[in-house]
Formats: structure tokens, C-alpha cells, sequence
């Protein structure tokens, strides 16, 4: 074991915190133990909520309003943090022990340059002169690989792109040269791609400075490479801790086997429903008592309800808190039925049909007259069909377009050229009444669960909304279908006459999914359907549209920056990027033999719930931020970023060539020889 | 945990993922039953006491205001010089001032025209401003820079002046008055409700209803106007509390109500002497009255805002 007492930077024993609310009494941390060495990484999983952050907070007792450490012992090389004074802390706080947030964006000082913001806590810790601090810093921002620190010093925060701020943001907790580095979340709100990058940089640092990490996340993926060891964390409590490939291979904690299970992967037999973990997380003011998970779990006794397990194990090396433990990961066994059959699509079915379509939000100057100065060149020219009862996926990272061209599909942007048809009707050319009616057959599904339905609306007035706009039926038969649409998703009837913020997230993501369904509409747009939901949630959602997919066949888009959500639930994969699509083919064609080095770089890029893939994976394929989407570059734009660019991806922009059956890559160098002659499709062309 | 078995919340609809052995949770999770959202901002007011207080405060001044000179009869409109500056007394419970006008009943009667004033402005400078905000947030583009642009040119003119130019015009009365008062205090309400207006018509709620195929009528009365009536209630507490001050000021100065109506910055300006000669019972009263009032509204008005944003903060 990682010397628990022995040789431990960071030991954590019996450490447990509470937050006063005005009613209540949260114990977000509940006797947590654990001990990180140095050059160790320690992986700290769970869901939020789960008090994971709050672990982190505690260590250097940087907690919200009301929240203190009721108990237990912070020990940093042999100095107890628990009790120390607050000036004495202050010493230690950024200089042995580091941390670094999720948001960078709000997380450094928009009002001061990065600079002096690295050079802050040498200066405070260190008192050296300013120009030794800015040396310093200088120093560090090199290490995190920061381009051109010199003349990037006095840059601003808001000059800089997310992947590089939180490059700032490690160097800032680099500075010191901490002996602990606490990260909370590093990358979350970063795309794949970056995220890879945050992630080696982590690793690479780690080991050449020999610090202790505690790395928290809720992603399996992340901490499966990148972790010597990983405890998991339920409702306040560590529920399993082993080794990281031990706990991958054998876990013994059905949480831990459900957090593993609900996570859809690339290679995932899309035929199989996902693992999920029904329910929600419980409420800690006050914790359940016997075990946290019982509710949810379906191995639960009687005696789950009373008695709390203890977390005990074989050995001392593989701890977990279980009465009924299971033995390694799950066995997917549940099928969808006929989600076996792909729904191939017949040729010439063209159901909904985006010809060359483009969309350029104009950037204005002045107060008054706002001239036009520049635009943001979302979708430059996209021509994609949808088959009765397929499902597109879009792919890309975050500005790639890929929203933009869902709000034109259903008529909530208008595209500056080009047309969407439905079934051969150019639908949005339509007026007023005809319009509204058309309406129907085109709806969406968003992202953010809070601010998609009107907080001030109950659930009943929601779901009866598009019946009244399209005056269909009767108040009784409009009763009728907003009871059985609800059966369809899966709420409890109870929940119509509740306002929206009287649900969780997931269930509400299950209200916007029935509303959407409402006007059974023939194409459904689901933009980023779970990226707001916690993990065990998003399987739950997950499962559910593709249930519908099938009970219903539904065509429909789903737009995710996560390949492996779009590859559960699409029949065919479009990877965007920055306003072009790149890459059209099957789901399984895109994912096995992808064409176009953007879509190979992008599955790299995503990372394994699996440590021996994880971490032999090779270097990061992909360097290098987004370009602006206002000036985006000539020729082939991932050429700045691509690793097989030459001079020819600068002049001439590539066209869509096949590469087999309905597989187009638009690569003058494609990882494989593209099938036939190079004939661009009439409805692909776009030079623009 | 509710007593619902899982049958009834799934709907009849088998769980997919999970293995084929039920768990205590539903597919779809519980449904927390907490109050409406009202109710819940309701709650989230009363539990703040110094909100109650002001409330207190209000309706007691509304009730001694309105009702008080039913009970307690005295004569504002005929100067009796037999009893100027008289002591507070038996007969007169507050005393009087230099014109022989019982204190106490000076001061509900100016109560009166206060609240009168202070309500009907705030109501006309609120129903201007929303209405004037959400056509500038809604509309947008060239129109709503001209109309923000001249709020801002308003609102770069001394109030206070015009206010002042104006009741020397014309004779003051409380509708005059409050008219005066409300078309020039609309331009921070219509500030507001732009902003709220702006940020709203992006929220999904909103394109969701725009892609089900909403007219803009709907949009504006089912989805617009309710979201953005709390700020709006706000404010109108803030705008009774500063138009309250504004006809005090104009009292103090000496441009306030034509006699005999009577108002509290006009019998503070009166008192001003009243202070040398310790006549204690003109000044005090109805300095605290004055200060009392605005400060209960601007707590009801805090207390509203923390209400709203503690709903709108999910619990």
C-alpha cells in the first residue's frame, strides 16, 4: 500500500467536514482517510456532489460560508493542517500545498496580467525583488508550455484561450514549487483535444518535480491513466480505494462497478442498454443511515438499511465498504430489442436535407450605428441528410459550428445561404400558418437543462405548450398525450403539477425530451443532450433516447463534443470543424477507419476508462488551440493544427472524396486512398 | 422518502440498464416536493426579520395615515393663532406648529399625500420603464441604441431641476406632483427591465417556444413578462422610498404642495427655526416618520430581491 503513515507527503486520516446551512447541517466529508507519497497521483472519483471537492477544499481549509472540519487530521510532512493558526496556514497555502480549479476563466484575476499573477505567490512566499519574481515566473511559464512566454507576460487573462489559461493557472500553482498539488477537475471545462494536452502536462510535471497530486474528477477516464492509485467517493465517504488497476479489473464496490459501467465507450455494442445507476445521489443534511448507496443499489438487504459497512478488505491494499460486495466489472447483458438492425438507410431516403448551408453572425462596432466590422464564420457551407429514422451524429470541438447548424435545422437561426428541406419542402421559406404547422415536424432538445424550461411554468403548462401553439386537440386529448408522454420518459405523474426547479437535472433533461416529443415531431435536435449531467445520470438519459429511438424511429441529430455519446446513438458520424464538416461516414467506418487525421487526432484524444490502454497510449496527436473562427485559416483549416499539412492544405481547400460506401473525407492527405475518382457531389461543393 | 413503490413512478415503463433486480429508486429518480416558486420567495421574505419589520412599518404608517384622522379629529385648514407652537399636551398630542395645526394630524395628513405621491410615481415611472425597456430589449439592434442612448442623456440631467422648474409652473398638487415625479423615474426601471429583457430572449425556454412555433404576442405575454416581473416588483419599492424623498426635498425647499395640503418637507422646512427655539415636537416626529417609512421600504425591497434570487439560486 502507498505507505499510509510511512512515506506519506499528504496523510488525511479520519478527516471529516460539515456545512452549516440556515436549516440544516451538511457532512459533506465524513472520515476520509487516505496518504499520497511523493511523485504519486491519487485519483479521487465520485459523482457531484459527492464531497470530493470539498476534500480538497478542507486540505487547505479554504471552505465555502459555514463550512469547518469537525474532526479527524491533516498531516503535511509531519505538520498537523487541522488546527494550525490561519497565519501559519497562510504559509503553507500556494506554497507547499497547490491547487488548481476547474473554472480558469474565473479563477484568475481578469484585471491583473498573467505575469504578475504567476509572480504573486513567489513574491508573497518567497520575498524575493519583483524582477526575480518575474523571472521566476517567466521560468514557469515556460515549464507549462506556455508559447512565447516572454511576450505573453503582460498579456490579460481574457487574451489568452481556455487551454492556455489553464496552462496559467498551473503555473500559478507551480510557482512555489508545492509539495502537494491538489486539482480539482483540471480539464472539465476544456475540450478533448485540450484536455489531452492539460493532462500529459500534468503528468510530465508530476514526475519531474516529484510532487504528491490528488487529482479529482468525475471522469473514469481521466484518472485511468493518469492515477497510481484511486479512492471513490459516495455521498461523503470513500466507498473503495485500491490501486488503479486493480479497481479497473476487480472492483469490489457495486458504486464503483455502476460509475464504470454507466460510462458509454467508443468500442460499446450499441445493441446493449448502459449500466445506469437509477435514482439520484441522497440528501447529507442528514446522511441516510446503514449504507449511503442502498437506495440505489441493487444488491441492497435489510441490513444495507440499518448498518453502515465498514471499509475493510482482504488486504490492506484493496479497501472497499460493502455487505454484498460484487467481484470485477460489470457484464453488459441487457439488449435493446432490434436495436441490432442499424437503421440502414434506403437510397434516395432523404427525409431532411441541409444544402450547402452557411451562417455568419456578424461582429459590430460602435454604439449606435453598429457597423458591421467582421463576422464568425459558424457553418461555412454544410450539406449533410438525414434518413427516416437515422440518427446523425455531430461531432467537433466547442465553436466548431455544430450547435449553429442544429438551430438552423429546426428554424431557430436562418441561414445567410442555403436551404433546409424536409421531405423535398423547403420549410422555413413557408409563411406564417403554414409555417407554424411545419413547425411541428422539427423540434430540439437542449444542452442546459436549468434555463431550457421557464422556471415559472409547472410541468403541466410546459408540456401543454406546443399542443396550444399548434392547436392541436382537445384540452381532454392534449391531457391524454401529456400523461402518456410521461410514461414514455420515464417521470411520475406527480411530477406535473411541479415547477422545473423542484427536479434534478437529469430528470429535467427528461421534461425537455418530452416536450420535444409532444408534437411527435419527425426530426428530433438533441444538442449536447447529457454534457450538463453527472455521469450515472447521463446513462439514464442515454438509455432512454435510445429506447425512444427505437420505440418511436424518430430521425434525429445528436450534437456532442463527446464521440463516444454520438457513437451510442447515431447511425451515422459528421465531425466538424471550425464551420466545415470534415468527415461523413457510419458510425462504425468514422470510429475504425476514420479518413481525415482530424477525426483520428479526436479519438485519441478522448481518454480510456481503461489503464493499460490509457497509459500506453503515445504523445498527444493534436497540439494547439481552436483558430478563430473570425479569421479562419486558408485551404484546409485544420491545417495549422494538422501534423500531415504541406503546402498544397494552404491553397487549395480540400473537397469531400469518398472512401467508401456514404464515407466522405474532405483531406488532400487522408490516412487512407480515397475509393473511385475524386468527384465532388454537386450538393457538397462549397468553395465559399 | 416518499411511500410510492417504484411501479407507480416508472410509469409502467421497465428500467432499461439496470440489472432485472429493482432498486428503491425509481427510473427517473423522486420528485422533490418543495413549494411553488412563489411561495417558496414568500417563505425566503418572512424569514427575514428585518423585512418584516419594514413590512410592519409600512402598514402601520398605511393604517395611522389613512384611518388615524377618522379617530383622531383635528383642523388642517384654518390657522388658529390662539395655539401656535403649543407643547405636546393633553389636547394635542404632539402639540402644534406656527399656525396652530395639530402636529399629530399635520403629520397623517402629509403621511397621506407621501404614500399617495410616492405610489402613484413609482407605479407610472415602473409601467413606463417596463414597458420602454422591453421594447429596447426585445427589439433590439439601431432602435434599442436611440432609446438607450436618450435614457442616457436623461439621466445626465439633475432631476431635481426640472422637478423644481416645473412645480414653480405649475400649481402642485399631489397628481401633479406625482405625474412630475414618475416621468422623470422611469429611466432606471427601463434600464432594468432591458437588461432582464436582453438576457431572457436568449434563454432556451424561450427558443424552445420559438421553434414550437410561438408568435411573438405569446412570447412576450407567457414567457417574457413573467420572468421578468420580479425585478420589476423590486424596484418598485426602491422607487416609492426615492420618490417619498424627492417630494420631501421639494417640500424643504419651499416648492412643495400649494396650501393647505400638507407634506413632511414642508413642515421639516417650517421647523428649520423651530429647532433654536426648542420646539422639539415640530422636528423630530416627522423627521423620524420620514426616515422611518423610506428605510421600511428599502428593506421590503432588499428582502424582496434576496427572496427572488434565492428561488432563482434553486433552493
Amino acid at each position: 500500500m502507498t505507505g499510509m503513515g510511512t512515506t506519506g507527503v499528504l496523510e488525511v486520516t479520519n478527516l471529516s467536514t460539515q456545512i452549516r446551512l440556515s436549516r440544516s447541517v451538511v457532512e459533506a466529508v465524513g472520515n476520509v482517510d487516505f496518504a499520497i507519497g511523493a511523485g504519486e497521483t491519487l485519483g479521487l472519483v465520485g459523482e457531484s456532489g459527492c464531497g470530493k471537492s470539498m476534500t480538497g477544499l478542507s486540505l487547505i481549509r479554504l471552505l465555502p460560508n459555514g463550512g469547518h472540519i469537525v474532526g479527524g487530521s491533516i498531516k503535511l510532512r509531519g505538520l498537523e493542517l487541522v488546527d494550525l493558526a490561519e497565519d501559519d496556514l497562510r504559509a503553507v497555502r500556494g506554497n507547499e500545498i497547490a491547487i488548481i480549479f476547474q473554472d480558469s476563466q474565473s479563477s484568475l484575476n481578469p484585471t491583473m496580467p498573467i505575469g504578475r499573477q504567476v509572480a504573486e505567490p513567489v513574491r508573497l512566499h518567497r520575498g524575493v525583488s519583483k524582477s526575480e519574481a518575474r523571472e521566476r515566473a517567466l521560468e514557469v511559464l515556460e515549464l507549462v508550455g506556455l508559447p512565447h512566454p516572454r511576450e505573453r507576460l503582460d498579456d490579460f487573462p481574457h487574451q489568452l484561450s481556455g487551454g492556455l489559461r489553464q496552462r496559467v493557472m498551473i503555473a500559478i500553482a507551480l510557482a512555489c514549487e508545492p509539495k502537494v498539488l491538489v486539482a480539482d477537475e483540471p480539464t472539465t471545462a476544456l475540450d478533448v483535444t485540450i484536455q489531452a494536452q492539460i493532462l500529459a502536462l500534468l503528468d510530465d510535471l508530476e514526475e519531474r518535480l516529484g510532487m504528491a497530486t490528488l487529482l479529482i474528477t468525475h471522469d473514469m477516464g481521466v484518472v485511468a491513466g493518469r492515477t497510481d492509485r484511486i479512492n471513490v467517493m459516495y455521498a461523503g465517504r470513500i466507498v473503495e480505494t485500491a490501486k488503479t488497476e486493480r479497481i479497473f479489473a476487480g472492483m469490489r464496490h457495486p458504486y464503483t462497478q455502476a460509475l464504470l459501467g454507466s460510462i458509454p465507450s467508443l468500442d460499446q455494442d450499441r445493441s446493449k442498454a448502459l449500466y445506469t445507476i437509477p435514482g439520484l445521489p441522497p440528501d447529507l443534511a442528514p446522511p441516510p443511515p446503514g449504507c449511503r448507496f442502498a437506495a440505489r443499489c441493487p444488491r441492497a438487504t435489510e441490513q444495507c438499511q440499518v448498518e453502515e459497512p465498514p471499509l475493510t478488505g482482504e488486504d490492506a491494499d484493496h479497501l472497499f465498504a460493502c455487505w454484498h460486495p460484487v467481484d470485477g466489472p460489470v457484464e453488459r447483458s441487457v439488449t435493446i430489442p432490434h436495436a441490432t438492425a442499424t437503421n440502414g438507410r434506403a437510397e434516395g431516403d432523404r427525409l431532411l436535407q441541409v444544402n450547402g448551408a452557411v451562417r455568419e453572425f456578424p461582429v459590430t462596432a460602435g454604439v449606435i450605428l453598429r457597423r458591421q466590422v467582421d463576422s464568425v464564420k459558424a457553418v461555412s457551407g454544410i450539406s449533410v441528410e438525414v434518413g427516416s429514422g437515422e440518427t446523425l451524429g455531430l461531432v467537433g470541438e466547442s465553436g466548431c459550428g455544430k450547435t449553429t447548424l442544429g438551430k438552423l435545422v429546426v428554424g431557430a437561426e436562418k441561414p445567410d445561404a442555403g436551404t433546409v428541406e424536409l421531405a423535398g419542402k423547403r420549410v422555413f421559406d413557408l409563411r406564417r400558418g403554414a409555417l407554424r404547422r411545419a413547425r411541428r415536424d422539427l423540434q430540439m432538445m437542449f444542452q442546459d437543462p436549468y434555463s431550457s424550461l421557464d422556471p415559472r411554468m409547472r410541468v403541466h403548462a410546459i408540456l401543454r405548450e406546443p399542443l396550444q401553439i399548434q392547436r392541436v386537440g382537445t384540452r381532454r386529448e392534449q391531457d391524454e398525450k401529456i400523461t402518456n408522454v410521461m410514461r414514455e420518459v420515464g417521470l411520475p405523474l406527480t411530477a406535473l403539477e411541479r415547477y422545473p426547479h423542484e427536479f434534478s437535472g437529469g430528470q429535467r433533461q427528461r421534461i425537455g425530451l418530452a416536450r420535444a416529443l409532444m408534437l411527435d415531431p419527425q426530426v428530433i435536435v438533441a444538442d449536447e443532450p447529457v454534457s450538463a449531467l453527472d455521469v450515472s445520470i447521463r446513462s439514464q438519459i442515454l438509455n432512454l433516447m435510445r429506447r425512444l429511438q427505437v420505440e418511436r424511429g424518430t430521425a434525429s441529430i445528436v450534437i456532442s463534443h463527446d464521440l463516444a455519446v454520438v457513437r451510442y446513438l447515431s447511425d451515422r458520424i459528421g465531425v466538424m470543424y471550425l464551420g466545415k464538416l470534415v468527415e461523413l461516414g457510419s458510425s462504425d467506418d468514422v470510429y475504425h477507419h476514420p479518413a481525415h487525421p482530424y477525426t483520428e487526432a479526436l479519438i485519441a484524444a478522448i481518454p480510456v476508462p481503461d489503464p493499460t490502454v490509457e497509459k500506453h497510449k503515445g504523445a498527444v496527436a493534436i497540439r494547439g488551440d481552436l483558430p478563430s473562427p473570425r479569421n479562419p485559416p486558408s485551404g484546409c483549416r485544420f491545417r495549422t493544427r494538422c501534423p500531415r499539412a504541406q503546402e498544397l492544405c494552404a491553397q487549395v481547400e480540400p473537397l469531400l472524396r469518398p472512401f467508401g460506401p456514404g464515407h466522405v473525407a474532405a483531406c488532400h492527405f487522408p490516412l487512407q486512398e480515397p475509393v473511385g475518382t475524386a468527384e465532388p457531389e454537386a450538393a457538397h461543393g462549397s468553395a465559399g | 422518502m416518499t411511500e410510492l413503490g417504484a411501479e407507480d413512478l416508472v410509469g409502467g415503463v421497465p428500467s432499461l440498464g439496470s440489472p432485472n433486480v429493482p432498486t428503491l429508486a425509481p427510473e427517473g429518480g423522486e420528485v422533490q416536493v418543495l413549494a411553488s416558486g412563489w411561495r417558496l420567495a414568500t417563505r425566503e421574505f418572512l424569514s427575514n426579520r428585518l423585512a418584516v419589520v419594514g413590512l410592519g412599518i409600512l402598514v402601520f404608517f398605511v393604517l395611522a395615515c389613512f384611518l388615524g384622522p377618522l379617530f383622531y379629529h383635528t383642523n388642517q385648514t384654518i390657522s388658529n393663532p390662539l395655539v401656535t407652537d403649543g407643547a405636546p399636551g393633553a389636547t394635542h398630542l404632539l402639540g402644534t406648529d406656527d399656525n396652530g395645526f395639530d402636529e399629530l394630524g399635520r403629520i397623517m395628513a402629509g403621511g397621506q399625500t407621501a404614500l399617495e405621491i410616492g405610489f402613484f410615481a413609482a407605479l407610472m415611472a415602473t409601467v413606463i420603464g417596463t414597458l420602454y425597456g422591453a421594447l429596447a430589449g426585445l427589439v433590439g439592434g439601431i432602435v434599442d441604441g436611440v432609446l438607450m442612448r436618450l435614457v442616457d442623456i436623461l439621466l445626465s440631467i439633475p432631476l431635481l431641476f426640472i422637478v423644481l422648474v416645473l412645480a414653480t409652473r405649475y400649481s402642485a398638487t399631489v397628481l401633479s406632483q406625482s405625474l412630475i415625479i414618475g416621468l422623470f423615474s422611469w429611466l432606471v426601471p427601463s434600464r432594468l427591465v432591458r437588461g432582464e429583457v436582453l438576457t431572457l430572449r436568449v434563454r432556451d425556454f424561450v427558443v424552445a417556444a420559438r421553434i414550437m412555433g410561438s408568435s411573438q404576442r405569446r412570447l412576450i405575454v407567457r414567457h417574457l413578462i413573467p420572468n421578468a416581473l420580479s425585478v420589476v416588483i423590486v424596484n418598485i419599492t426602491f422607487l416609492i422610498a426615492d420618490s417619498i424623498l424627492l417630494i420631501a426635498y421639494l417640500g424643504f425647499l419651499g416648492f412643495g404642495l400649494t396650501f393647505p395640503t400638507a407634506s413632511w418637507g414642508d413642515m421639516l422646512g417650517n421647523a428649520q427655526q423651530a429647532v433654536e427655539s426648542g420646539y422639539w415636537w415640530l422636528v423630530y416626529p416627522v423627521g423620524i416618520c420620514l426616515v422611518l417609512v423610506v428605510m421600511a421600504c428599502n428593506l421590503v425591497g432588499d428582502a424582496l430581491r434576496d427572496a427572488f434570487d434565492v428561488r432563482l439560486r434553486r433552493r
